[in-house]
Protein backbone atom coordinates (compact mmCIF):
# COMPACT_ATOMS: atom_id res chain seq x y z
CA UNK A 1 0.00 0.00 0.00
CA UNK A 2 2.65 2.50 0.91
CA UNK A 3 3.81 2.24 -2.65
CA UNK A 4 0.86 2.21 -4.22
CA UNK A 5 0.90 6.02 -2.44
CA UNK A 6 4.38 6.78 -3.55
CA UNK A 7 3.17 6.14 -6.73
CA UNK A 8 0.39 8.05 -6.68
CA UNK A 9 2.54 11.07 -5.62
CA UNK A 10 5.46 10.38 -7.98
CA UNK A 11 2.55 10.17 -10.45
CA UNK A 12 1.43 13.83 -9.41
CA UNK A 13 4.71 15.16 -9.55
CA UNK A 14 4.95 13.82 -13.12
CA UNK A 15 1.85 15.84 -13.80
CA UNK A 16 2.99 18.96 -12.17
CA UNK A 17 6.22 18.27 -14.71
CA UNK A 18 4.37 17.63 -17.77
CA UNK A 19 2.33 20.54 -17.34
CA UNK A 20 5.58 22.72 -16.40
CA UNK A 21 7.00 20.52 -19.65
CA UNK A 22 4.37 21.55 -21.96
CA UNK A 23 3.54 24.75 -21.46
CA UNK A 24 7.29 25.72 -21.43
CA UNK A 25 6.78 25.37 -24.94
CA UNK A 26 3.88 26.47 -25.86
CA UNK A 27 3.31 30.14 -27.10
CA UNK A 28 1.49 31.37 -23.94
CA UNK A 29 5.34 31.07 -21.82
CA UNK A 30 6.49 33.50 -24.64
CA UNK A 31 4.20 36.01 -23.47
CA UNK A 32 5.84 36.20 -20.43
CA UNK A 33 3.35 36.88 -18.28
CA UNK A 34 4.85 34.90 -15.32
CA UNK A 35 1.83 32.81 -15.35
CA UNK A 36 3.52 29.67 -14.27
CA UNK A 37 3.39 31.09 -10.35
CA UNK A 38 0.03 31.31 -11.23
CA UNK A 39 -0.13 27.49 -12.16
CA UNK A 40 -1.59 24.59 -10.52
CA UNK A 41 -2.64 21.17 -10.69
CA UNK A 42 -5.84 19.15 -9.10
CA UNK A 43 -6.92 15.71 -9.77
CA UNK A 44 -10.17 14.55 -9.16
CA UNK A 45 -11.13 13.75 -5.39
CA UNK A 46 -7.55 15.54 -4.59
CA UNK A 47 -9.00 19.23 -5.79
CA UNK A 48 -8.68 20.98 -2.29
CA UNK A 49 -5.04 19.68 -2.21
CA UNK A 50 -3.92 19.56 -5.64
CA UNK A 51 -1.58 22.46 -5.81
CA UNK A 52 1.50 22.34 -7.75
CA UNK A 53 3.65 22.10 -5.10
CA UNK A 54 1.98 18.90 -4.21
CA UNK A 55 2.59 19.41 -0.69
CA UNK A 56 -0.67 18.84 0.65
CA UNK A 57 -1.44 15.50 -1.41
CA UNK A 58 -0.05 12.98 1.37
CA UNK A 59 -2.60 12.17 2.77
CA UNK A 60 -5.52 12.65 0.17
CA UNK A 61 -2.54 10.49 -1.92
CA UNK A 62 -3.90 7.52 -0.32
CA UNK A 63 -7.39 7.68 -1.45
CA UNK A 64 -7.00 7.09 -5.60
CA UNK A 65 -9.12 9.51 -7.54
CA UNK A 66 -12.43 7.89 -8.08
CA UNK A 67 -15.59 8.35 -9.36
CA UNK A 68 -13.92 10.21 -12.59
CA UNK A 69 -16.34 11.76 -15.08
CA UNK A 70 -16.73 9.55 -18.17
CA UNK A 71 -17.49 11.63 -21.58
CA UNK A 72 -17.20 14.85 -20.28
CA UNK A 73 -18.37 16.54 -23.46
CA UNK A 74 -15.65 18.48 -25.04
CA UNK A 75 -16.50 22.02 -24.51
CA UNK A 76 -15.76 25.96 -23.42
CA UNK A 77 -17.04 28.25 -21.35
CA UNK A 78 -16.73 31.86 -20.31
CA UNK A 79 -16.67 33.46 -16.75
CA UNK A 80 -15.78 36.64 -17.15
CA UNK A 81 -12.07 37.34 -18.08
CA UNK A 82 -11.92 33.79 -17.26
CA UNK A 83 -12.10 31.17 -20.07
CA UNK A 84 -12.69 27.29 -19.32
CA UNK A 85 -11.41 24.89 -22.03
CA UNK A 86 -11.88 21.31 -21.87
CA UNK A 87 -9.44 18.96 -23.63
CA UNK A 88 -10.30 15.92 -25.51
CA UNK A 89 -10.64 12.65 -23.70
CA UNK A 90 -7.60 10.54 -24.91
CA UNK A 91 -7.25 6.71 -24.18
CA UNK A 92 -4.17 5.46 -23.08
CA UNK A 93 -3.67 1.94 -21.89
CA UNK A 94 -4.77 2.83 -17.99
CA UNK A 95 -8.37 4.54 -19.11
CA UNK A 96 -9.05 7.63 -19.97
CA UNK A 97 -6.86 10.80 -19.26
CA UNK A 98 -8.82 14.72 -19.72
CA UNK A 99 -7.54 18.05 -18.79
CA UNK A 100 -9.39 21.12 -18.56
CA UNK A 101 -7.54 24.35 -18.60
CA UNK A 102 -8.36 27.81 -17.33
CA UNK A 103 -7.34 30.93 -19.69
CA UNK A 104 -7.29 33.95 -18.69
CA UNK A 105 -6.21 36.42 -21.47
CA UNK A 106 -3.16 34.71 -22.84
CA UNK A 107 -2.61 33.25 -19.38
CA UNK A 108 -3.50 29.75 -18.35
CA UNK A 109 -4.45 30.17 -14.61
CA UNK A 110 -5.22 26.90 -14.26
CA UNK A 111 -4.93 22.58 -15.24
CA UNK A 112 -7.49 20.03 -13.83
CA UNK A 113 -7.06 16.41 -14.52
CA UNK A 114 -10.71 15.63 -15.01
CA UNK A 115 -10.29 12.00 -16.31
CA UNK A 116 -7.70 9.92 -14.51
CA UNK A 117 -7.06 6.22 -15.36
CA UNK A 118 -7.17 5.16 -11.15
CA UNK A 119 -10.21 3.57 -11.36
CA UNK A 120 -8.61 0.81 -9.11
CA UNK A 121 -6.07 -0.55 -7.24
CA UNK A 122 -5.00 -2.95 -10.08
CA UNK A 123 -4.34 0.18 -12.82
CA UNK A 124 -2.04 1.71 -10.01
CA UNK A 125 -0.35 -1.85 -9.75
CA UNK A 126 0.99 -2.40 -13.09
CA UNK A 127 1.86 1.35 -13.58
CA UNK A 128 4.12 0.38 -10.52
CA UNK A 129 5.51 -2.65 -12.78
CA UNK A 130 5.16 -4.81 -9.78
CA UNK A 131 2.52 -6.51 -11.52
CA UNK A 132 0.94 -9.16 -8.96
CA UNK A 133 -2.42 -9.04 -10.05
CA UNK A 134 -0.73 -9.33 -14.08
CA UNK A 135 1.01 -11.81 -13.08
CA UNK A 136 -1.75 -13.76 -11.39
CA UNK A 137 -3.73 -13.24 -14.61
CA UNK A 138 -1.07 -14.94 -16.51
CA UNK A 139 0.36 -17.30 -14.06
CA UNK A 140 -1.31 -20.25 -15.73
CA UNK A 141 -0.55 -19.39 -19.24
CA UNK A 142 3.26 -17.41 -18.56
CA UNK A 143 4.14 -19.61 -15.74
CA UNK A 144 6.42 -18.17 -13.12
CA UNK A 145 6.14 -14.09 -12.43
CA UNK A 146 8.20 -11.26 -14.15
CA UNK A 147 10.25 -8.83 -12.66
CA UNK A 148 9.70 -6.04 -15.19
CA UNK A 149 7.67 -5.78 -18.18
CA UNK A 150 9.17 -4.58 -21.74
CA UNK A 151 6.83 -2.65 -23.86
CA UNK A 152 6.43 0.34 -26.21
CA UNK A 153 7.13 3.21 -23.92
CA UNK A 154 4.09 4.84 -22.91
CA UNK A 155 5.14 8.44 -21.97
CA UNK A 156 2.43 10.53 -19.97
CA UNK A 157 1.36 10.94 -23.86
CA UNK A 158 -2.38 10.64 -22.67
CA UNK A 159 -1.94 14.01 -20.58
CA UNK A 160 -0.06 16.17 -23.57
CA UNK A 161 -2.34 14.57 -25.95
CA UNK A 162 -5.44 16.16 -23.71
CA UNK A 163 -3.37 18.99 -22.93
CA UNK A 164 -2.71 19.83 -26.10
CA UNK A 165 -6.22 19.60 -27.52
CA UNK A 166 -7.17 21.91 -24.96
CA UNK A 167 -4.65 24.55 -25.98
CA UNK A 168 -5.53 24.12 -29.37
CA UNK A 169 -8.98 25.26 -28.49
CA UNK A 170 -7.77 28.18 -25.94
CA UNK A 171 -5.76 29.08 -29.58
CA UNK A 172 -2.61 29.27 -27.40
CA UNK B 1 19.70 -14.94 -1.98
CA UNK B 2 17.16 -17.68 -1.39
CA UNK B 3 14.69 -18.64 -4.47
CA UNK B 4 12.97 -15.63 -5.66
CA UNK B 5 13.46 -12.69 -3.54
CA UNK B 6 11.06 -10.40 -3.48
CA UNK B 7 12.97 -7.15 -5.14
CA UNK B 8 12.87 -3.82 -3.43
CA UNK B 9 11.17 -1.23 -6.05
CA UNK B 10 11.57 2.24 -6.84
CA UNK B 11 9.60 4.25 -9.13
CA UNK B 12 9.97 7.78 -10.26
CA UNK B 13 9.03 9.91 -13.42
CA UNK B 14 11.87 11.46 -15.43
CA UNK B 15 11.70 12.52 -18.97
CA UNK B 16 8.37 11.72 -19.11
CA UNK B 17 8.00 8.47 -18.34
CA UNK B 18 8.48 6.19 -15.52
CA UNK B 19 11.66 5.27 -13.97
CA UNK B 20 11.20 1.77 -12.41
CA UNK B 21 14.27 0.25 -10.29
CA UNK B 22 14.45 -3.21 -8.70
CA UNK B 23 16.91 -4.26 -6.68
CA UNK B 24 17.70 -7.94 -4.77
CA UNK B 25 20.28 -8.62 -2.35
CA UNK B 26 22.42 -6.75 -0.13
CA UNK B 27 22.12 -3.05 -0.62
CA UNK B 28 18.61 -3.64 -1.69
CA UNK B 29 17.31 -1.71 1.19
CA UNK B 30 19.83 0.45 2.70
CA UNK B 31 21.13 3.57 2.02
CA UNK B 32 23.93 3.01 -0.31
CA UNK B 33 21.21 1.71 -2.34
CA UNK B 34 19.23 4.62 -1.78
CA UNK B 35 22.23 7.29 -2.76
CA UNK B 36 22.64 5.12 -5.73
CA UNK B 37 18.70 5.45 -6.75
CA UNK B 38 19.53 8.92 -6.35
CA UNK B 39 22.20 9.29 -8.19
CA UNK B 40 20.92 7.27 -11.41
CA UNK B 41 17.43 10.02 -11.13
CA UNK B 42 20.34 12.95 -11.31
CA UNK B 43 22.08 11.59 -14.52
CA UNK B 44 18.80 11.11 -15.77
CA UNK B 45 17.27 14.62 -14.90
CA UNK B 46 20.84 16.00 -16.51
CA UNK B 47 20.02 14.17 -20.04
CA UNK B 48 16.77 15.68 -19.95
CA UNK B 49 17.73 19.05 -19.50
CA UNK B 50 20.31 18.93 -22.47
CA UNK B 51 18.16 16.71 -24.51
CA UNK B 52 15.29 17.11 -24.09
CA UNK B 53 13.08 18.79 -27.13
CA UNK B 54 10.27 19.39 -25.11
CA UNK B 55 12.20 22.09 -23.41
CA UNK B 56 12.91 25.33 -25.38
CA UNK B 57 16.51 25.66 -23.83
CA UNK B 58 17.99 22.38 -23.56
CA UNK B 59 21.03 22.18 -25.98
CA UNK B 60 19.23 19.80 -28.21
CA UNK B 61 16.54 22.29 -28.77
CA UNK B 62 18.94 24.98 -29.27
CA UNK B 63 21.22 23.07 -31.61
CA UNK B 64 18.11 22.47 -33.61
CA UNK B 65 17.11 25.95 -34.14
CA UNK B 66 20.56 27.22 -35.06
CA UNK B 67 21.62 29.26 -32.08
CA UNK B 68 24.78 27.04 -30.58
CA UNK B 69 27.18 25.03 -32.58
CA UNK B 70 27.70 21.41 -31.93
CA UNK B 71 30.95 22.09 -30.94
CA UNK B 72 29.35 24.78 -27.94
CA UNK B 73 26.80 21.99 -26.64
CA UNK B 74 28.33 19.20 -24.27
CA UNK B 75 30.44 16.78 -25.82
CA UNK B 76 27.72 14.10 -25.23
CA UNK B 77 25.57 15.80 -27.59
CA UNK B 78 28.07 15.01 -30.49
CA UNK B 79 28.25 11.58 -28.91
CA UNK B 80 24.73 11.02 -29.59
CA UNK B 81 24.45 12.45 -32.68
CA UNK B 82 27.20 9.78 -33.81
CA UNK B 83 25.12 7.17 -32.57
CA UNK B 84 22.60 8.57 -34.58
CA UNK B 85 24.14 8.42 -37.59
CA UNK B 86 25.78 5.18 -37.22
CA UNK B 87 22.05 3.93 -36.96
CA UNK B 88 20.98 5.79 -39.76
CA UNK B 89 23.97 4.43 -42.05
CA UNK B 90 22.90 1.10 -40.39
CA UNK B 91 19.04 0.98 -41.42
CA UNK B 92 19.33 2.35 -45.01
CA UNK B 93 18.16 5.93 -43.67
CA UNK B 94 15.00 4.02 -41.93
CA UNK B 95 16.05 5.54 -38.70
CA UNK B 96 17.33 9.44 -38.31
CA UNK B 97 17.41 11.94 -35.57
CA UNK B 98 16.44 14.45 -38.17
CA UNK B 99 12.82 14.02 -39.20
CA UNK B 100 11.17 15.88 -41.55
CA UNK B 101 7.41 16.98 -39.87
CA UNK B 102 4.42 17.54 -41.70
CA UNK B 103 4.87 20.83 -43.25
CA UNK B 104 8.47 19.30 -44.30
CA UNK B 105 10.67 20.88 -41.79
CA UNK B 106 13.75 19.25 -40.98
CA UNK B 107 13.70 19.11 -37.20
CA UNK B 108 16.63 17.45 -34.68
CA UNK B 109 15.16 15.25 -32.41
CA UNK B 110 17.49 12.43 -30.44
CA UNK B 111 14.76 11.24 -28.84
CA UNK B 112 15.57 7.31 -30.13
CA UNK B 113 19.23 7.61 -29.21
CA UNK B 114 18.68 9.31 -25.81
CA UNK B 115 16.62 7.20 -23.36
CA UNK B 116 19.15 3.91 -24.34
CA UNK B 117 22.22 5.42 -23.92
CA UNK B 118 20.55 7.87 -20.79
CA UNK B 119 20.11 4.60 -19.12
CA UNK B 120 23.16 2.93 -19.73
CA UNK B 121 24.78 5.91 -17.96
CA UNK B 122 22.15 6.27 -15.40
CA UNK B 123 22.41 2.73 -14.71
CA UNK B 124 26.51 2.49 -13.45
CA UNK B 125 26.22 3.54 -9.76
CA UNK B 126 23.79 1.09 -8.90
CA UNK B 127 25.72 -1.55 -11.11
CA UNK B 128 28.39 -0.28 -8.50
CA UNK B 129 26.57 -2.00 -5.03
CA UNK B 130 28.62 -4.84 -4.81
CA UNK B 131 25.89 -8.24 -4.42
CA UNK B 132 23.37 -6.27 -5.19
CA UNK B 133 20.95 -7.38 -7.97
CA UNK B 134 19.86 -4.30 -10.33
CA UNK B 135 16.58 -4.15 -13.10
CA UNK B 136 16.30 -0.38 -13.76
CA UNK B 137 13.74 0.45 -16.77
CA UNK B 138 12.71 3.15 -18.32
CA UNK B 139 9.70 3.40 -19.54
CA UNK B 140 9.96 -0.12 -20.70
CA UNK B 141 13.40 -0.43 -21.43
CA UNK B 142 16.10 -1.99 -19.02
CA UNK B 143 19.13 -2.81 -17.95
CA UNK B 144 19.34 -6.21 -16.17
CA UNK B 145 22.06 -7.05 -13.81
CA UNK B 146 22.25 -10.12 -11.37
CA UNK B 147 25.79 -9.79 -9.38
CA UNK B 148 26.11 -13.64 -8.92
CA UNK B 149 26.44 -14.96 -12.39
CA UNK B 150 24.65 -18.55 -10.94
CA UNK B 151 22.14 -15.97 -9.19
CA UNK B 152 18.33 -15.96 -10.15
CA UNK B 153 18.14 -14.19 -13.50
CA UNK B 154 15.75 -11.23 -13.68
CA UNK B 155 12.99 -12.72 -15.41
CA UNK B 156 11.56 -9.80 -17.97
CA UNK B 157 7.78 -10.29 -19.12
CA UNK B 158 7.29 -9.12 -22.86
CA UNK B 159 4.28 -7.16 -23.17
CA UNK B 160 1.38 -7.89 -25.78
CA UNK B 161 1.05 -4.90 -27.93
CA UNK B 162 -2.32 -5.30 -28.70
CA UNK B 163 -3.29 -6.24 -25.28
CA UNK B 164 -1.43 -4.95 -22.50
CA UNK B 165 -2.97 -7.11 -19.73
CA UNK B 166 -0.87 -9.93 -21.37
CA UNK B 167 2.77 -11.18 -22.62
CA UNK B 168 3.24 -12.18 -25.15
CA UNK B 169 7.07 -13.76 -24.16
CA UNK B 170 8.60 -14.20 -20.98
CA UNK B 171 12.90 -13.62 -21.03
CA UNK B 172 15.28 -14.22 -18.28
CA UNK B 173 18.04 -12.49 -18.12
CA UNK B 174 21.13 -12.69 -15.85
CA UNK B 175 22.67 -9.30 -17.49
CA UNK B 176 21.90 -7.67 -20.61
CA UNK B 177 19.42 -4.97 -22.03
CA UNK B 178 15.43 -5.26 -23.17
CA UNK B 179 13.82 -2.95 -25.27
CA UNK B 180 10.95 -2.98 -26.92
CA UNK B 181 9.32 -0.13 -29.55
CA UNK B 182 5.70 -0.32 -30.87
CA UNK B 183 3.10 1.77 -31.72
CA UNK B 184 0.51 0.55 -29.59
CA UNK B 185 0.08 3.19 -26.36
CA UNK B 186 1.37 6.31 -28.15
CA UNK B 187 0.05 5.93 -31.91
CA UNK B 188 1.66 4.96 -34.44
CA UNK B 189 4.87 7.57 -32.77
CA UNK B 190 7.98 5.12 -35.14
CA UNK B 191 7.97 6.60 -38.45
CA UNK B 192 10.24 5.57 -41.26
CA UNK B 193 12.44 8.11 -42.02
CA UNK B 194 12.64 7.35 -45.71
CA UNK B 195 9.29 8.11 -46.06
CA UNK B 196 8.14 10.32 -43.14
CA UNK B 197 5.06 7.91 -42.89
CA UNK B 198 4.10 5.49 -39.83
CA UNK B 199 5.00 1.76 -40.62
CA UNK B 200 1.83 -0.51 -40.05
CA UNK B 201 3.38 -3.73 -40.53
CA UNK B 202 4.75 -4.36 -37.10
CA UNK B 203 3.06 -3.68 -33.74
CA UNK B 204 6.00 -4.18 -31.40
CA UNK B 205 9.34 -5.50 -31.90
CA UNK B 206 11.70 -6.71 -28.89
CA UNK B 207 15.15 -6.46 -28.55
CA UNK B 208 17.51 -8.40 -26.23
CA UNK B 209 21.12 -7.77 -26.12
CA UNK B 210 24.31 -6.98 -23.98
CA UNK B 211 23.82 -2.83 -24.23
CA UNK B 212 20.53 -1.14 -23.98
CA UNK B 213 21.62 1.70 -26.32
CA UNK B 214 22.29 -0.67 -28.77
CA UNK B 215 19.43 -2.28 -28.51
CA UNK B 216 17.13 0.46 -28.14
CA UNK B 217 17.62 1.96 -31.25
CA UNK B 218 17.73 -1.23 -33.10
CA UNK B 219 14.55 -2.03 -31.93
CA UNK B 220 13.25 0.92 -33.13
CA UNK B 221 14.70 1.29 -36.48
CA UNK B 222 13.37 -2.33 -37.28
CA UNK B 223 9.85 -1.36 -36.16
CA UNK B 224 10.44 1.46 -38.83
CA UNK B 225 11.59 -0.80 -41.64
CA UNK B 226 8.12 -2.73 -41.02
CA UNK B 227 8.32 -5.54 -42.63
CA UNK B 228 11.63 -6.04 -43.63
CA UNK B 229 12.77 -5.11 -39.72
CA UNK B 230 12.72 -9.18 -38.66
CA UNK B 231 15.44 -10.04 -41.81
CA UNK B 232 17.02 -7.08 -40.76
CA UNK B 233 17.58 -7.81 -37.16
CA UNK B 234 18.76 -11.18 -38.12
CA UNK B 235 21.30 -9.90 -40.77
CA UNK B 236 22.62 -8.46 -37.49
CA UNK B 237 22.56 -11.84 -35.39
CA UNK B 238 19.75 -10.05 -32.55
CA UNK B 239 17.90 -11.87 -30.78
CA UNK B 240 14.31 -10.22 -30.05
CA UNK B 241 10.70 -10.64 -30.46
CA UNK B 242 8.43 -9.41 -33.36
CA UNK B 243 4.49 -9.32 -32.90
CA UNK B 244 2.85 -8.34 -36.00
CA UNK B 245 0.23 -6.33 -36.61
CA UNK B 246 -2.06 -9.19 -36.96
CA UNK B 247 -0.71 -10.17 -33.21
CA UNK B 248 0.63 -12.96 -34.92
CA UNK B 249 4.50 -13.55 -32.65
CA UNK B 250 8.11 -14.13 -34.04
CA UNK B 251 11.19 -14.96 -32.44
CA UNK B 252 13.84 -13.70 -34.00
CA UNK B 253 17.74 -15.13 -33.27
Amino acid sequence: MKRIVLWVLSTLSAVVVLFGYHTSTSSVMATGTGSEGAFSTSLTGQTASGTSSGSGTTSSGAAPPTDTPTDTPTDTTTDGASTTVVGDAVQTRYGPVQVQLQVSGSTITNVSVLQYPDQDGRDLQISNFSLPQLVQDTLDSQGDSVAMVSGATYTSEGYLQSLQSALDQAGL
Amino acid sequence: MTGVAAPTRRVEQVMGMPISLALRGRHADDQLGEQAWEAALTELRWVDEVFSTWRPDSQVSRLGRGEVTLAECHESVAEVLRLGDDARVSSGGAFDVCLSDRDGVRRLDPSGVVKGWAVDRAVAPLLALADTDVCLSAGGDMVCHVADPDGEPWLIGIEHPLDPTRLVARVPVHRGAVATSGSAHRGAHVVDARSGRPQEALASVTVIGARLTSVDIDATTALALGVDGPDWLRSRLRTGIVVWADGRAETVS
